[in-house]
């Protein structure tokens, strides 16, 4: 976000412990994601356990932010008002290559969404959105 | 016992033996901000008794959904001392899990007749799904990392989902539009319907979208109403009003992840489950004469028949013809006119429409002879009836 008008659009809760070493690294323009200490997996949403072997020693494993699209959409409804003038937006769930999912928006895709596909491959890009908060959104490699 | 035993002799004891309803589409045109869901129940409740000529006495078990609390409920029609009660959540998929809950309440003595009361004031007082305020809460995962990207509502899940389906099995646009209007073509011969005016492939691809590829008349109708299902043993259902409408069959299953979707379409959890469902009722898909499937959303439907088997896996976009989905083709689907026509009672409606196919009580859209009817719905929890009459 470039220009200075107020940012208007959801934020994520800062002050939620689980979640809040995600935030930190992506404020630090790193993408980390929870791995488990005793068997390696690794999962996204955050969570209290390994979701294969209930571990409860886990530690968060930066990842190389390259991606697949597993699916998009364009949302042409206004859900949240802060979305209002850039409809439809799009909203991919993007397949990490280390590979846990997870929802972002797309950017550098024209309005004509040329070559976008499933499995298209995505790099991250950072986006400082309010001084606090920097959310991870994808752009095709191309 | 093993369990293969046990769903065998399960098979048609138990009964659904009233069902009652309000007028959907008379209400959809009046409004009114002040619309409780209990007295909607009460209504839909009085309804069902006067179906099966049972009275409020005979009822020692009641469930509620989206009628907020069952206690109240209780109250107000009177049932002081229901042996068995529990109120549900309201979402959509407690429809054919609380038949499931009355079933075994039922086949297990714990109650001998049940009342399963929904109401829904959803149109009068506005509500919506997805946005503001949705998912939210110290717990929520969506909060945190789907909302911030505008990523909202089970609708926008439903178009990734169907979004993928495309690109791997090349499905057309144009199959929902069949679905949609076969909801409509039905929805026109069904009185108390929402949706009455006709609707063209034309119409329903020049449809605003919601969720791209979803449009609008993809989307569930939001309308205030109320059901009312009564649910019994065969042995009792004899002596009654209607001739009983035996539950052949019932199973549920499961797929449980950070998100609403499934990245299998729900075919693994679905697909698991059909051969119990199936083998429970000792038919097999050819003798199903009618379904009744869940759609919030159309993709929905497609997702259902692919897992439930009736076509194979990513066949269902061409699979689902008019003609054969059609009142009187090979598996006429949606026979109220579904979510998207008829109204949106979150799957109870539906239940009501297998009943009175059954029965033979539906007028211009009766199917002929119809003797096995499906009930489906399928979500992280899917559930599935066989009916018979």
């Amino acid at each position: 976000m470039t220009n200075d008008a107020p940012y208007k659009r959801p934020l994520p809760d800062l002050e939620r412990k689980l979640t809040q070493p995600y935030w930190e690294a992506t404020k630090r323009h790193e993408l980390v994601i929870q791995q488990c200490d005793a068997c390696q997996h690794l999962w996204f949403p955050p969570s209290f356990c390994c979701p294969n072997c209930l571990g409860e020693a886990i530690s968060w494993k930066p990842v190389s932010g390259r991606a697949k699209i597993w699916s998009w959409i364009d949302m042409w409804q206004m859900y949240f008002r802060g979305f209002a003038d850039e409809r439809p937006y799009l909203v991919a769930y993007v397949e990490l290559e280390e590979g846990p999912r997870l929802m972002a928006n797309l950017v550098d895709i024209d309005e004509e969404r040329t070559g976008l596909t499933c499995d298209m491959p995505l790099e991250i890009v950072f986006d400082d959105v309010t001084p606090e908060v920097t959310l991870p959104r994808f752009r095709p490699i191309r | 016992m093993s369990r293969d035993t046990l769903k065998r002799d399960f098979r048609d004891k138990v009964a659904i033996v009233g069902v009652g309803t309000t007028d959907f589409g008379a209400m959809y045109r009046d409004l009114d901000p002040q619309r409780s869901n209990y007295q909607l129940g009460l209504t839909a409740f009085k309804a069902a008794i006067e179906d099966c000529g049972l009275t409020r006495d005979d009822i020692d078990g009641i469930f509620t959904s989206r009628v907020p609390d069952t206690v109240r409920m209780s109250e107000i029609l009177g049932i002081r001392h229901p042996r068995f009660s529990s109120t549900l959540p309201g979402g959509g998929r407690y429809s054919g899990l609380g038949v499931q809950y009355a079933a075994m309440a039922v086949y297990s003595g714990m109650a001998d007749t049940v009342a399963l009361i929904y109401g829904n004031n959803g149109r009068s007082v506005g509500a919506k799904y997805g946005g503001d305020g949705e998912g939210g809460g110290p717990e929520s995962n969506s909060a945190d990392f789907d909302v911030p990207y505008g990523m909202t509502s089970p609708g926008a899940q439903y178009g990734l989902m169907y979004r993928r389906h495309q690109a791997l099995y090349g499905t057309p646009a144009e199959a929902l539009g069949h679905l949609a209007i076969n909801n409509r073509n039905n929805a026109m011969k069904n009185p108390i319907s929402v949706m009455k005016n006709p609707l063209s492939m034309e119409d329903y691809l020049n449809t605003r979208f919601i969720a791209e590829p979803l449009r609008l008349l993809d989307y569930c109708l939001i309308n205030d109403g109320a059901v009312c299902i009564i649910v019994t043993s065969a042995e009792r259902a004899r002596d009654l009003k209607q001739p009983p409408i035996y539950i052949s069959a019932t199973q549920s299953t499961s797929d449980f992840t950070a998100q609403y979707l499934s990245d299998n379409f729900y075919y693994d959890s679905l697909s698991s489950m059909a051969p119990d469902l199936f083998g429970a009722a000792g038919i097999d898909r050819k003798d199903i004469d009618f379904a009744q499937i869940y759609d919030n959303f159309t993709p929905t439907v497609l997702f259902s028949l692919e897992g439930l088997g009736f076509c194979g896996k990513g066949e269902s976009g061409s699979w689902v013809t008019p003609e054969r989905i059609s009142l009187t083709g090979e598996l006429p689907l949606n026979t109220s006119g579904g979510h998207t026509s008829e109204s949106y009672m979150q799957g109870w409606a539906m239940h009501v429409e297998a009943v009175r196919q059954l029965r033979g009580e539906c007028g211009d859209r009766q199917v002929a002879n119809a003797e096995f009817g499906l009930y489906s719905c399928t979500s992280p929890v899917s559930a599935a009836h066989i009916l018979r009459r």
